[in-house]
């Protein structure tokens, strides 16, 4: 659909001020540890030194011997059903293979004990005094070895796998698949050209600024009040149910503001340990994680390696792709089944336009290193360097620029998408974001490899992507919209807001609709006592799902308000009219104000001013993207800057133009750092090296070039006032791109992140494009 | 925090007890996460009582506490150097005294060293993490560690500075840095200057970082001293070497041809080791570049009288 | 041991430890804007003022800060709302937790080089990490402040 078939809003797509700003740039207290007492119990984790062990003894009463010592929890104390703390909607598709502490320990920074102490100096004495004998067992450390390895990550017997995703761990798999459409093999035969490739990419972490953090409290009710620092309010209510082996009822979890979360807080990886102090002692306890903690036993990105294998004919139509992932997910399952399947059904999608068959199989499996979790592009970033770096490297066969390339094969709208689940392209702008992207960058200006002085060259790359919107037929957003006091709305939530803005563009959808201006509403989230049900804010599903249930629910809330407002003007509802500040009868001669009905709405008032509405797709429209980059690159050291990044999405309707930009670029710089500089290196003893910000580097404003985006809108009719998503797409592009640029400028594909200078210069000298080498 | 890279200054987790006041637990503010434990604070009037209690083991001179920090250790007290007014740089006709005590950002802005050094000062601490943490950091922190990351000690080194100790006085930067190990004497020294005498004619300083905040991978710092033409490598990863020109290659002028000749013959004179960063082949390849580009900046220098 | 220091222009004496890190001690008399991002000095979320000049409050020993002025965000509330105001209009301030280190810095550097280049900002503050929004759009934001005060200080 073009840009004219878009309406033209009064609120949505306006750059509007996030509604917390102020109060977010004043430093006001109003994240987790600003808004609990100080004077809690100190809850810490006493952690694993090694990869695998089984516990033989733990000595706890030194601990308890230290002043201020209030508990020290083993293996012993806990509940024996296993559970997994993935944020996924029930039944889950990752394994039941956690206890909250085990006596099997199956990574370095596996909890062994759980410590709570008056303050946080008595818990690190107390950290220093448990004893604990381990009998040291050999690890799985080699995610290539782990499928059928005689040694086994999770051998007990009441491990549990709910959904059939060829889960076995009595083979170390945590997911198996076999996908596949048409003939592959017979397509491959007929190809004139065909690249093979294979990618590796690192467990990266999040590094969202605020560490995981959890604070519990028994309320009034006696029941666990649960305030954390989250992106799933009801999955953590569930997950801490399974873990204590306490009813759901008895739980409240509620969020404050959230200090970043890109899916690290989609896992429940703090919560369920002071949850257990503050049952178990029945006094308020708070969990802090440390930096170190973070990077070393949080919820990282899958380690994958993807080998894919393009196929074209002689003109460059893609005609077969056949995949295969192999992913790490650690010492448990959590999003482990689900990730995986994006790096194909993510990549191979692309190429929609000309494909004729495509085999994706995977292994997922279980190995003796930090458990892995959801991060943005949950899997999409591994598969799609995998297929762009191969369709980078066809054009080239074929003798075609990687643009004529994309023009021939990338998906259109109107394709029906084999590898995603057989969905039609409803909207779709690819064709028109490459077209801008090449524009900007100059792409046909200047060659793609060029000096600029004796020892630096400028080269150019890139990539497309694509992304969902939500989890067709499984995410569920609601919304409740009521009138207030006032006459204004109050909009309720159970989605997270994560810095993204969510309550913002809510509310803007609640403006639009309701014809009012933003500061007429007020948003709330997110709590399980108040909130309606959502699955919560992850896979790129807050606009285009609870959005669509917030657009929903401010109908049916004007549908009330017309009602009680004909009621009050003795007329029927089928004679009146919804106006920005009353209901109108429809000739136009009488009115009521919206602050008269809301006045009325508590006096003798038998109609609701409130409406919730619950919403789930039954699919996940793309968003897309292009990326382009210009790199420089010293040829003498192999260091590379990001000169310039140009990068067109189609997220459909953009909401909210600064929030949707800062996304953009916000993404662009976490895959530059994906790229570029974020490793993760295991050492021999399965612990990893990265265990701060001083080692896992981030990019830096000072490695940042400029950045150049801007939006290339389709109109998704099913998506509210056209929108699709825009938060996980916008990692997905500076892997491949820059992938592509140091093609350009060395000769060389390089194919396991991150690209450090001396990776980058090995590809020089093996390339020999510059004779002073 | 960094036990994997700097093996020689990660500790290991000590603690030695203590008894938690239950007075101090209501008044005194917690501690959310700190490594480095100790009970006592001296805040010393002179050189002298400094040098006293650091004879003692458990005590410990603080810097800027940023490394100090990262060590997961309990230690006696840390002596504070913050009243003896170390903290200044003076300059005299002959030399720089920059006191032990100055941040780096102090070093970084001081106009006299800023015309003195020209480019090679700025480029030498403007990856140092940020002016918060170089505002905290100092200058004797960092020379006393002889830390092989050092982009300071990488600087000096090269400039041919001396460090002034509370008892053995004046050395020469060269000797306290290629030392090992430490004697006690120096160990329980206190460093109260770094010392650069006016004997500087050019200087060009770079390195090589896989991000512009992160560690070094490779530090070189090249100057011509008293007529002498000196280069210094650091974060190779160990702790930053230097040699000269002492065949000479120089001699008949820095032309782009022996420039190269020379950076070749320097990375074949240094050691170099890997790490999580960086091979050591690489780090040999960084040391001729680095080389040859600061040997040309300095011929640059010279030509345009100028630095 | 008792620390007695100017914390936001009131004088103030408070019970210490010797080994309370500055950080600790700031959060504990509820200026809560003062962050913990990282145990290793490289976030910038704990940046505050000692003397005027931006330090690591995570890296500075609160007994150190005796007879010293230490300036908190919560001491300079009209300054970050009108410097705020314009990474806000950018949408910048994203999930805010590394926000108040960073208005901290972006006021120092205001105050010692309100002429600063795009290049000059960027290394300034190149010690305040942000995982959420790339830097462009705060780079804006302060770029769009340093030139209203630029124009504010022509027209005086």
């Amino acid at each position: 659909m073009s840009k004219l078939s878009q309406k033209e809003y009064r609120v949505v797509t306006k750059p509007i001020r996030k509604l917390d700003a102020m109060q977010l740039l004043t430093g006001q207290p109003v994240y987790t540890d600003d808004v609990t007492p100080q004077d809690c119990l100190v809850v810490k984790l006493l952690r694993s030194p090694h990869a695998h062990a089984l516990i033989k003894e733990i000595e706890t009463e030194k601990a308890m011997a230290v002043p201020g010592a209030v508990a020290v929890y083993t293996y012993k104390d806990v509940c024996q059903e296993r559970f997994t703390t993935a944020g996924q909607t029930y039944p889950e598709p990752s394994a039941y293979d956690r206890l909250l502490l085990d006596q099997r320990v199956r990574f370095v920074g596996d909890p062994v004990a759980i410590i709570a102490a008056e303050t946080g100096e008595a818990a690190d004495l107390m950290l220093a005094r448990v004893k604990v004998s381990y009998e040291v067992l050999p690890a799985v450390l080699d995610f290539h070895t782990a499928k059928d390895n005689e040694l086994l990550v999770h051998p007990e017997d009441n491990w549990r796998s709910l959904c059939p995703v060829g889960a076995d761990n009595r083979r170390n798999l945590v997911a198996h698949e076999e996908d596949s459409w048409g003939d592959p093999d017979a397509v491959f035969a007929q190809c004139a050209h065909v690249v093979e490739k294979t990618v590796h990419c690192k467990a990266n972490n999040q590094a969202m600024m605020e560490t995981f953090r959890t604070y519990c409290e028994i309320d009034t009710y006696g029941r666990l009040h649960v305030i954390s620092s989250t992106q799933i309010i009801f999955h953590v209510r569930r997950i801490v149910s399974n873990a204590l082996g306490i009813p759901k009822s008895k739980i409240r979890v509620t969020k404050p503001r959230i200090g970043g979360g890109f899916g690290a807080k989609q896992s429940v990886v703090a919560e369920i340990y002071p949850a257990f102090v503050t049952w178990m002692t029945k006094r308020p306890s708070k969990l802090v994680y440390t930096r170190e903690e973070c990077q070393i036993a949080a919820s990282p990105r899958h380690e994958m390696e993807v080998r894919v294998k393009v196929g074209a004919d002689a003109e460059g139509h893609i005609r077969a792709m056949d995949m295969y992932t192999l992913s790490n997910s650690g010492a448990y399952s959590e999003h482990g089944p689900t990730t995986v399947g994006l790096s194909g059904h993510k990549s191979i999608s692309l190429y929609a336009n000309q494909l004729q068959a495509y085999r994706f199989n995977y292994d997922v499996v279980y190995t003796n290193l930090q458990a892995a979790g959801a991060f943005r592009g949950y899997g999409a970033p591994q598969g799609i360097f995998a297929v762009e770096s191969a369709v980078n490297e066809i054009a080239d066969r074929v003798g075609i620029s990687p643009i004529a390339i994309r023009e021939i094969n990338m998906t259109r709208e109107g394709n029906v998408i084999r590898s995603y689940y057989g969905e039609l392209a409803t909207s779709c702008a690819l064709d028109r974001c490459l077209v801008r992207a090449k524009e900007k960058i100059g792409w046909d200006d200047s060659s793609l490899c060029r000096m600029l002085d004796d020892h630096t060259v400028r080269a150019k790359g890139m990539a497309i992507a694509m992304q969902g919107s939500g989890i067709s037929n499984v995410d569920v957003g609601s919304a409740t919209v009521r009138l207030t006091e006032d006459g204004g709305y109050a909009l309720v939530i159970g989605a997270a807001d994560m810095g993204t803005g969510c309550d913002t563009i809510l509310a803007q959808m609640v403006a639009e609709v309701m014809e009012c201006e933003i500061s007429d509403v007020t948003v709330y989230s997110a709590d399980t006592d108040f909130s309606p049900y959502d699955s919560g804010s992850y896979a790129s599903s807050t606009t285009y799902v609870t959005g669509k249930a917030v657009e929903r629910a401010c109908l049916e809330l004007q549908d009330q308000i017309c009602g009680l407002g004909a009621q009050m003007m003795e007329l029927s509802r089928e004679q009146v009219v919804f106006t920005s500040d009353s209901v109108r009868s429809e000739d136009g001669s009488r009115a009521v104000s919206l602050l008269d009905i809301a006045t009325k709405s508590m006096c003798g008032n038998t109609q609701a001013m409130q409406a919730t509405v619950t919403h789930s797709s039954p699919t996940s429209p793309p968003p897309y993207m292009v990326g382009m980059v210009e790199l420089d690159i010293d040829i003498e050291t192999g260091e590379a800057k990001v000169a310039n990044y140009v990068a067109v999405a189609d997220c459909g309707t953009v909401i909210n133009e600064n929030l949707a930009r800062i996304q953009l670029e916000g993404g662009i710089v976490q895959g530059i750092g994906m790229a570029l500089y974020e490793n993760v290196t295991y050492m021999t003893d399965g612990s990893i090296a990265e265990n701060s910000l001083m080692e896992y580097k981030i990019p830096s404003r000072m490695d940042i070039g400029k950045l150049d985006v801007e939006f290339e809108s389709s109109y998704e009719s099913s998506g509210p006032f056209g929108a699709k998503s825009i938060g996980e797409l916008v990692i997905d592009t500076p892997v491949p791109a820059i992938a592509h640029a140091i093609y350009e400028a060395t000769g060389v594909w390089l194919t396991e992140l991150p690209f450090t200078p001396e990776k980058i210069l090995e590809a020089i000298e093996q390339g020999g494009k510059y004779k002073n080498n | 925090m960094i036990k994997h890279i700097y093996g020689d200054f990660f500790l290991l987790k000590l603690f030695f007890g203590g008894s938690v006041d239950a007075e101090k637990i209501q008044k005194i503010p917690d501690k959310e996460n700190s490594m480095l434990k100790f009970k006592q604070y001296y805040r010393v009037k002179s050189l002298e009582e400094a040098y006293e209690l650091n004879q003692k083991k458990s005590n410990v001179v603080v810097g800027g506490m940023l490394w100090l920090k990262l060590q997961r250790r309990t230690i006696g007290g840390v002596i504070d150097l913050s009243d003896l007014g170390l903290d200044h740089i003076s300059e005299t006709a002959d030399a720089f005294t920059i006191g032990a005590m100055v941040p780096l950002r102090d070093l970084e802005q001081h106009e006299g060293l800023r015309a003195y050094l020209g480019e090679a000062l700025h480029e030498s601490l403007r990856h140092i993490v940020g002016v918060q943490f170089r505002n905290v950091a100092t200058v004797g922190g960092s020379i006393f560690g002889r830390f092989g990351f050092s982009d300071v000690l990488t600087l000096f080194l090269a400039l041919d500075a001396k460090v002034k100790f509370y008892q053995a006085g004046e050395l020469p930067l060269s000797v306290y840095a290629s030392s090992a190990p430490l004697d006690k004497e120096l160990k329980n020294d206190i460093l109260e200057a770094v010392i650069l005498p006016k004997h500087v004619e050019a200087a060009a300083y770079r390195s090589v970082r896989n991000s512009e905040t992160d560690f070094p991978v490779l530090t070189c710092c090249a100057a011509k001293v008293d007529g002498v033409y000196r280069v210094s490598v650091g974060a190779r990863p160990m702790r930053a070497a230097y040699t000269a020109d002492l065949t000479g290659i120089l001699k008949e002028g820095i032309t782009p041809e022996t420039a190269a000749v020379f950076g070749k013959w320097v990375s074949e004179q240094v050691a170099t080791g890997s790490n999580v960063r960086a091979s050591a082949d690489y780090r040999r390849k960084m040391i001729a570049v680095l080389t040859k580009r600061n040997v040309l900046d300095l011929a640059a220098q010279e030509k345009g009288g100028q630095r | 041991m008792d620390v007695r220091f100017t914390l936001n222009g009131v004088e103030r004496t408070v019970p210490i430890s010797a080994d309370t890190l500055l950080l600790d001690l700031l959060r504990s008399m509820k200026c809560y804007s003062v962050k913990r991002g990282c145990e290793t000095g490289n976030c910038g979320l704990c940046t505050v003022f000692v003397d005027g000049k931006p330090v690591l409050s995570c890296s500075t020993l609160a007994a150190r800060v005796e007879g010293h002025d230490v300036v908190t965000l919560e001491g300079l509330r009209e300054e970050a709302e009108a410097y705020g105001a314009y990474i806000a209009d950018e949408g910048a301030e994203q999930c805010g937790f590394c926000n108040p280190g960073l208005m901290m810095n972006a006021i120092a550097l205001y105050r010692e080089n309100p002429d600063a280049t795009d290049d000059e900002i960027k290394e300034y503050l190149a010690g305040n990490l942000c995982r959420c929004s790339g830097y462009e759009g705060q780079l804006r934001g302060i770029r769009s402040y340093l030139n209203y005060k630029k124009g504010e200080a022509c027209h005086e």
